[in-house]
Parts: structure tokens; sequence; C-alpha cells
């Protein structure tokens, strides 16, 4: 059985959320090869070579492929899906957007954001915001998945598996990059955070949000998430929601300020390791979540937090 | 231009989700549903589109039993003009909901399909994707703003590490994220007219596509638990716990 991962990168970098994939290909079993779909991408094949458990990185550089968009990508996954039974890609903002185009293309169905492997076609899979985890078994020849990266921890880097090259020229396009602008962060990523510090709709505004929120963080060395409603009313950039449509998170330690806890919000956090809650609310549900819960003003204890760390 | 946007019926978002003792699903009996969130947005930004003149016409499609007609009416409501119901008691995949929409596509020839970015109850979050696959149409996901001129949408889109703008030619497929607008209340008068509005009904069954699942549920269960937590009275207490008893920081 052969498995193929489509990398996560910038064309310069490898995403961790790539290592994070690759061990979910390793606990389903097989020959693991690495699909690196980008332009000047060398450096990322590089790294991708360096992931334990990968047999091959097959590299379609090419400037077609520079932005991965998802139609020349999915075009390029289904020209060599011919050689896999598994497909895998993160469950990142691109994973998303290439591999149901792959899964249709197939006729099949995409398993979407497992959070584990039960078995070579068995996964389980979170419905719900979840509230329910379901264990699917896919029934067609190719499996198609897209992984929930905060669920498998990173492979290490001690390989060094061949890299072979791709000729594949895709269809002229349809879409068209434009643009693309970067929220501000220069913190941790979030998705790979150790220590992550949210805030919500109580900070009040974006200067607030930042006077508050970001001290802490830097204090702990985290990453910075929002909650939807945050996000919403432009306290913070929208890669930082954490929830049931935002990112899933799962560090040592998760901080929610002035956070209520709705359940599309815990969605994204509740698998974190050890989770503080700071809120005015004694009865706002994050604290049935929470280890550490504190009530009170945040505009007061946050500071002094931060102050006493 | 004419827009299609598909709209699914599901468990209201506000309603607390309860599993089946035994491990055969989620209980929905006697609960409130409502059209999926996303796709509430994405009739939002249909209507948008023809109060500015440039959509003509906006068709919405639902796949699902005789009660996902409430969720086409509200839809008719906030200002869809017509409505198709595709019949069926079974529960559907994406991928045989992305081939019904594909044949509803293939029949209503519109230029462009606004739909959600994710149902809430499967957060499957591939239809879209599939239905783009499936016409051979250029896609954008999780759009935050669309704007069509000259035969071509430009379409920011939410992705991870910030925004990014793609120029799609027409037709297309789009998928809403929750930046793209705030959808409006249907008014009591519109909710009214909206039960004169034309609501064809299909039967899933003779479109001739296979509606069997591919994905076999073995089982669902409830999350694990959390252990319960501890208030602290104070941050100096909050700072040893992290320190002494987490061992965290
Ligand atoms: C389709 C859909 C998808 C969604 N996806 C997500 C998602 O991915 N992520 C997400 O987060 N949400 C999501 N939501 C929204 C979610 O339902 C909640 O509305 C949202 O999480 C609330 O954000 P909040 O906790 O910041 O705001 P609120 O619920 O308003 O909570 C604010 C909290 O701040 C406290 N507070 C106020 N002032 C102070 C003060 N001075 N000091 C201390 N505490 C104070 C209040 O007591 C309250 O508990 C989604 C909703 C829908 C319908
Ligand atoms: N049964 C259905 N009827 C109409 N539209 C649907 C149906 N299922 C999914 N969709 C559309 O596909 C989107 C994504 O759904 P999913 O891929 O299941 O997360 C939804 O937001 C809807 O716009």
């Amino acid at each position: 059985m052969s498995i193929l991962v489509l990398a996560e990168h910038d064309n310069s970098a490898l995403s961790p959320a790539t290592a994070r994939t690759v061990a979910a290909a390793l606990a389903i079993g097989g020959t693991i090869d690495v699909l690196v779909a980008g332009a000047d991408c060398g450096a990322v094949a590089d790294a991708a070579a360096r992931l334990d458990g990968v047999a091959r990185v097959r590299v379609a550089d090419d400037a077609a492929f520079a932005h991965q968009l998802a139609e020349p990508v999915s075009e390029l996954v289904v020209h060599l899906a011919g050689d896999y039974g598994h497909i895998l890609a993160p469950a990142t903002t691109t994973g998303k957007s290439v591999l149901p185009r792959v899964a249709a293309l197939l006729d099949v169905m995409q398993v979407s954001d497992i959070t584990a492997v039960k078995g070579p076609k068995a996964f389980e899979r979170p419905v719900y915001a979840g509230a329910a985890l379901q264990t699917v078994e896919a029934t067609a020849d190719t499996v198609v998945v897209t992984v929930r990266i905060s669920a498998f921890d990173a492979v290490a880097e001690t390989g060094a598996a061949p890299i072979e090259p791709v000729a594949f020229t895709p269809a002229a396009p349809k879409a068209r990059f434009v643009s693309r602008e970067a929220a501000a962060s220069e913190g941790p990523e979030l998705a790979n955070a150790r220590i992550v510090v949210s805030g919500g709709r109580a900070l009040g505004s974006q200067e607030q949000f930042n006077a508050i929120i970001k001290p802490l963080a830097d204090k702990l060395g985290a990453a910075i998430g929002a909650s939807r409603a945050a996000v919403d009313s432009g306290y913070a950039p929208n890669d930082w929601q954490v929830g049931q449509t935002g990112k899933v998170v799962a560090p040592d330690l998760y901080v929610a300020v002035g956070i209520s806890g709705a359940i599309q919000h815990l969605a994204g956090m509740k698998n974190a390791k050890v989770i503080v809650a700071i809120d005015k609310d004694p009865d706002a549900p994050i604290f049935k979540l929470a280890d550490y819960g504190l009530v009170g003003d945040l505009f007061e204890l946050v500071p002094e937090l931060t102050e006493s760390l | 231009m004419k827009v299609l946007v598909p709209v699914k019926r599901v468990l209201d978002a506000n309603v607390a989700v309860r599993v089946k003792a035994d491990g055969s699903g989620v209980d929905l009996a006697n609960l409130k549903m409502s059209m999926n969130p996303f796709d509430e947005i994405a009739v939002e930004e249909a209507i948008k589109l023809k109060e500015a003149g440039i959509a003509a016409e906006i068709v919405a499609v639902s796949i699902g039993p005789a009660q996902a007609q409430d969720t086409l009416r509200t839809a008719l409501a906030m200002g869809a003009d017509s409505a198709i119901l595709v019949k069926t008691d079974e529960t559907i995949e994406p991928l045989a909901v992305a081939k019904i929409l594909k044949s509803i596509v293939d029949q209503q020839a519109p230029d462009l399909v606004i739909m959600g970015k994710q149902a809430i109850d499967d957060d499957s979050n591939q239809t879209a994707q599939m239905l783009a696959a499936l016409l051979g149409w250029p896609q954008a996901t999780f759009a935050s703003k669309v704007v069509i001129a000259d035969g071509k949408a430009s379409v920011t889109r939410e992705v991870d590490g910030g925004l990014e703008t793609l120029e799609l030619d027409l037709p297309a497929v789009i998928s809403t994220d929750l930046r793209l607008n705030v959808p409006r209340y249907a008014s009591l008068p519109n909710v009214m007219k909206a039960k004169k509005k034309p609501l064809e009904e299909i039967d899933a069954a003779s479109l001739g596509i296979s509606l069997a699942p591919t994905l076999r549920v073995i089982s669902t269960a409830r999350p694990p638990e959390r252990k319960p937590g501890v208030m602290v009275g104070s941050v100096a207490e909050l700072v040893d716990k992290l320190r002494n008893e987490a061992r965290i920081i």
C-alpha cells in the first residue's frame, strides 16, 4: 500500500503541518511519498526529504503551482493518484481547498479533518463542532483524507529520502492569483504554538486587544488567538480565529480571556493540555472546561498576571 | 446573471447536540432545525448582487426531506426568486450532493454558485470544491469579499496567514466565510410573499445518481470529558498553580 502526502509550504519553508500529516500516514502504514507542488521550491523538497518515514519526495516545480491554487494542484495529484491507495493533506486552508477537488475527480468521498487512525481505511473525525466523534470507514479503492494537524505529533527529521522531479503541466488556469495580504505576526505560529493566549469580545477594541493580550502572550512566548466575536469586530485578524470554523489548536497551555466558551469556540481548543479561563461571569461555560478559572475584570487581572510572570 | 445558492437544513447552531446512547448517531428528534449559517451568508451575498444590479435571478436549492421546504422558504423570504427541493429521506453524502447539484447546474445554467464553506452538522467542508471539480469550474473557497465585474469574480479569501485575492473566470463556485456579510432577517411581509414564490420539487431518485453512502459510519460517540478544574481566588494563586501544580510555565 502506498500513501501520498501533499506538502504544505510557501515555496521557501516546509510547514510543520506536513510532519504531522506524515505521522498520520505512518499510523495508516505503507510506503509514504511526499508531493511538493510549488515554484522554486527546492529547499522545501530538501526539508521534506528529512522527515522520518518518507520513502520518496516527488517535486513538481513549475510556475503553475506557485500559489498552491486548487485547480492546478488537484490536477497534478489526480495525475499521480494511480500509484496510491491513500492521498493525505493537512486540513489547512490549502489542503481543504485542494483535496475535495481531488476526491471528486476520483469519484470518492473525502474523509475530512481526521483526529485518529482506527484502521487502514477507518478514521475518527469530529462532527457537530466536536460534540460527537464519528468513526467512519472508507469503502472506495482510493482513500482521500485531510488530517487535523493538532491531533498528530510531528515525525522527527533524521531521514534522507530521494527526491525525484515530476513533470506535469496543468490546464490553462480559470482562477488566477492576484495578491496576498499577510496578517502581522511576530510570535510563534498559532497552529503549532506550545502556549496560546486568546481574547474575546470583552476586549472591546483592537487597541485594547493589543494592549492587554499581546504583553501576556509575549511574556509567555505564546501565539495569539481570538474568538469569532473578536475577529468579527475587527479586534484581531481572521486567521487568529480559534474554533469549529477557524483554527483548531491543542497547545500545552490555552489561556482564554473574556471568552464565554460557546461550543463553536470550544471545538477549537478543548484538547489543550491545560486551560485557563479569565472572565467576569462566574457562570460562563468556559469555566466548565477550564482547569484553572479566575473570575474578575480582565482589564485588572491580565495586566497583573503579565506583571507577575 | 443567474446565481444558484445551495442551502442545507441542519440542526440549529444554538441547540445542544445529544449523542444517542447506543452509539448509532445524533438525536435530532423534535429539535429546532435551521438553514446552515454559512448558507444564510451565501443567500445574503446573492441578494446583495441582485440589489447591486449584477444578478438578475437567484435560485435556491436544497437536497433533503420534505421539511427542507422550510429552509427554502426562508431563502425565498430573504430574497431568492425561486427554489428547488431535491427530495430524499436518506442521508446524502457531500459527493452525492455535489453530483445532484451538478445536474441542477446543468439544467439551470447559472453563472455563479455561492454556497457555504461548511455544513455545521457534518463539518465536511468539501461540497463546494467537489461541485467546482465536477463542473470543471474555478473555485474560491472561504470568501470574505466578492466583486463581480467584466465577466470575472474577484474574491478575497480567508486563508491561513491572512487574506488572499483570486480572480476567477465565470462561471465559478464560491464558498462563504463568516466575514463576507451579515445575513438579513426576513421581514414578516416578505415571509408572506415567499409563500407565493415558486418552489419546484424533484425526486432525488429520478436523477439517476447513486445516493448510497460510501463512508460507512461505524460509531458515533460522545467525546471524552475533561476532568473538572478548580476556581482560583487570585492572580498569585493562578501563577502558583501553573508553576507548581501544572508545571507548565
Ligand atoms: C456557524 C458558526 C460558526 C462559528 N464559529 C466559531 C469559531 O470558529 N470560533 C469561535 O470562537 N466562535 C465561533 N462562533 C461564534 C460562537 O457561537 C460565539 O458567538 C463566540 O465564540 C462568542 O465569542 P466571545 O466568547 O468572545 O463573546 P461572548 O460570548 O460575548 O463572551 C464575552 C465574555 O466576556 C466576558 N466579559 C465581558 N467583559 C469582561 C471583563 N471586563 N472582564 C472579564 N470578562 C469580561 C463576558 O462575561 C463573556 O463571558 C460560530 C458561530 C456560528 C453560528
Ligand atoms: N443537502 C444539501 N442541500 C443543499 N446544499 C448542501 C447540502 N449539503 C451541503 N450543501 C452545501 O454545501 C456546503 C458545504 O457543506 P459540507 O461540504 O457538507 O460541509 C453547505 O454550506 C451547503 O451550501
